[in-house]
């Protein structure tokens, strides 16, 4: 029954272990690439939490039909959300490659210890 | 009449929609025009929101006309009024000034780029104050890092680049853990509005996400407004930025997430998390009194001028967090009052940098010898904003650290102890002030600077009205004061 239980959270586990993953890049690399790779995988952690959570069991996009009663609708509203933070994660990423383009045109490398030593 | 209703939306509109405008502009001079004349269209809505403020009346705004747990709110209250002055001011005021420090750090072609992208900084940090929804906060808050990593990279100085880039990740990594914690709520209480969180989260059974997601969401904007551990962005992006970019990005960026910070904390968690308020205090308390020890320390061994003030910008960013760990009237007033006066004292300050800058290229302490001889009105505000930031009586600074040592005072068993810091590490401050004013005066000149003189008109007058201001609201501290009393009842209704 405990282990069923903990099974369950499957999704909540799979968005722990994504939001290490990415944030231990982040932390570890030093090519400036590999570390903004990090922070994308870091970030779609939270997407998955986002949508898990607004999914229900059989549930259909909420739009009204007539003749249809009872039916089950998922929230709409966490996945505009996180549509919203997906737009957000995108002009980050773009905007963290064009600062490691110029930092390449301006150091010739794109090494975090060798860009310390250059100054 | 129709209008001044829909100020709230204005304030954050009106920059945003300049901002694509500003890019067309290309002609020489037009750029900076466009952009100065719409900060003060900004700051004089900001006025007119503050003066219904101080009339005692709350500015409500429900977007597009849906109403409030539906739709998205826009609330403008006595803290959110004292932030929107210190944001739109710092950007009136820099921008104004910053004419002739941008024309000489950034080319002209790509002026209209960066003027556009101040607007959009603007846009962002006024609508980060103005939103009373979870995640128009946090989507306002990206708008405005967006923005100001543009801006610090901006400049004629490579560091800036590896800085904005350590800025970028931990920026993004503090806004993430606030979407997650923001996300945990929702969960929970099935609602982002502010006030309506308030509502609902007494009715949650299982707390334990509550208490993760205030751990994720204290900890995000903790490192957007760099409380001591996480202040490691802070140095190299204040020091690479364009000058006038410090000036801004200074006196407002770090405040803004600090009130969100504070504005989340007081709004939803206190008076709703059993033992809330012990938690918060034993959390921030710790933080805020090593940043304020160890960034003084720092900054008295520091050699570089916009460095040392960075320094000092962390330690006052304790002094703020130290007030609002009191959980007491006393001592988020002297908190709410320290953001206004600290905004002011470093913004002269940085704007002095800027002066100094436009003729001395390099800003170490030891190569700004004789700088009182060929800028004498220069240092003379340096030094006036020195003294602000000091807490010297007659300043606005001191208005700030005394209201923080009475909220000390009444804080129980410890408060001598606190006391003491205060004073220890005003005396730190005597020091690092010193030491500017002595490489300024007494320092022997340089040989071969001889034929320097005054900065442009437009920036030192701008500087020295800054100047005066921070000895006006040393002397007549009432109407912010009366906000910082007001916002301080504000965020403890309910909780004490």
């Amino acid at each position: 029954m405990k282990l069923l239980e903990l099974l369950g959270y499957f999704n909540y586990w799979v968005f722990a272990i994504i939001l290490t993953v990415g944030l231990y890049a982040v932390i570890s690399k030093t090519n400036l690439i590999k570390k903004l790779i990090g922070l994308s995988i870091f970030q779609s952690a939270v997407f998955l939490m986002y949508i898990t959570m607004d999914k229900v069991e059989g549930g259909t996009a909420p739009i009204i039909q007539a003749g249809v009663d009872n039916q089950v609708f998922s929230n709409p509203l966490p996945q505009v959300l996180i549509l919203t933070a997906i737009v957000v994660g995108v002009s980050t990423l773009a905007l963290g490659l064009a600062i490691v383009v110029r930092i390449n045109e301006c150091y010739g490398t794109i090494e975090e210890n060798e860009i310390l030593d250059a100054d | 009449m129709d209008l001044l209703a829909h100020l709230p939306v204005l304030q954050v509109v009106v920059p945003m929609l300049s901002a694509p405008i500003i890019v067309m502009l290309q002609p020489r001079g037009l750029a900076w025009a466009g952009a100065t004349a719409t900060a003060l269209v900004s700051f004089a809505i900001a006025v007119t929101l503050t003066l219904a403020v101080l009339n005692g009346q709350t500015t409500e705004y429900a977007v597009g006309g849906w109403p409030a747990p539906f739709g998205i709110t826009l609330m403008v209250d006595a803290f959110s009024a004292l932030l929107l002055l210190i944001v739109t001011g710092a950007s009136a005021v820099a921008l104004i000034a910053a004419k002739p420090s941008i024309d000489q750090q950034i080319e002209l072609a790509r002026q209209p780029l960066f003027y556009s992208a101040w607007l959009l900084a603007l846009s962002g940090l006024v609508g980060i104050v103005v939103a009373a929804d979870a995640f128009n906060i946090f989507v306002f808050m990206e708008i405005s890092s967006l923005a100001s990593y543009i801006l610090i990279a901006g400049g004629p100085d490579r560091r800036a680049l590896p800085a904005v880039f350590k800025y970028l990740m931990m920026g993004t990594i503090g806004a993430t853990f606030y979407l997650i914690g923001v996300g945990l709520i929702y969960m929970m209480t099935g609602t982002l509005n502010l006030a309506d969180i308030d509502a609902r989260i007494g009715d949650v059974i299982n707390v334990n996400p509550i208490f993760v997601a205030a751990g994720f969401i204290t900890i995000g904007l903790a490192l957007k407004a760099a409380v001591f551990p996480l202040h490691v962005w802070v140095p190299n992006a204040y020091t690479h930025a364009p000058h006038m970019v410090t000036v801004f990005l200074a006196a407002c960026a770090t405040k803004v997430a600090l009130y969100v910070l504070i504005r989340f904390d007081y709004m939803v968690f206190q008076g709703n998390l059993i033992d809330h308020v012990m938690q918060f205090s034993l959390f921030a308390m710790p933080l805020a009194i090593l940043g304020i020890l160890i960034a003084s320390a720092v900054a008295i061994f520091e050699g570089h001028l916009k460095r040392l003030l960075a320094s000092s910008s962390i330690a006052q960013i304790g002094y703020i967090l130290l007030g609002a760990s009191f959980v007491s009237i006393a001592g988020l007033s002297a908190s709410t009052m320290h953001l206004f006066n600290h905004a002011l004292a470093k913004g002269g300050l940085f704007l002095g940098v800027a002066c100094l800058a436009y003729h001395y290229r390099d800003l170490r302490l030891s190569q700004l010898g004789g700088a009182s001889t060929h800028m004498p009105w220069t240092c003379a505000t340096i030094v006036i904003c020195g003294l602000s930031l000091i807490g010297v009586p007659g300043t606005a600074g001191f208005i700030s650290k005394w209201l923080l040592i009475n909220a000390a005072l009444q804080s129980g068993d410890w408060a001598w102890a606190l006391v003491a810091i205060i004073l220890i590490s005003s005396l730190m401050a005597v020091v690092y002030v010193w030491r500017i004013v002595e490489a300024l005066y007494f320092q022997k000149p340089i040989e071969g600077e001889t034929q320097l003189s005054e900065a442009p008109r437009q920036l030192l007058l701008v500087t020295g009205a800054v100047a005066i201001l921070n000895i006006y609201f040393g002397l007549f501290p009432q109407v912010p004061l009366a906000l910082a009393e007001s916002a301080a009842a504000l965020l403890l209704e309910g909780v004490l």
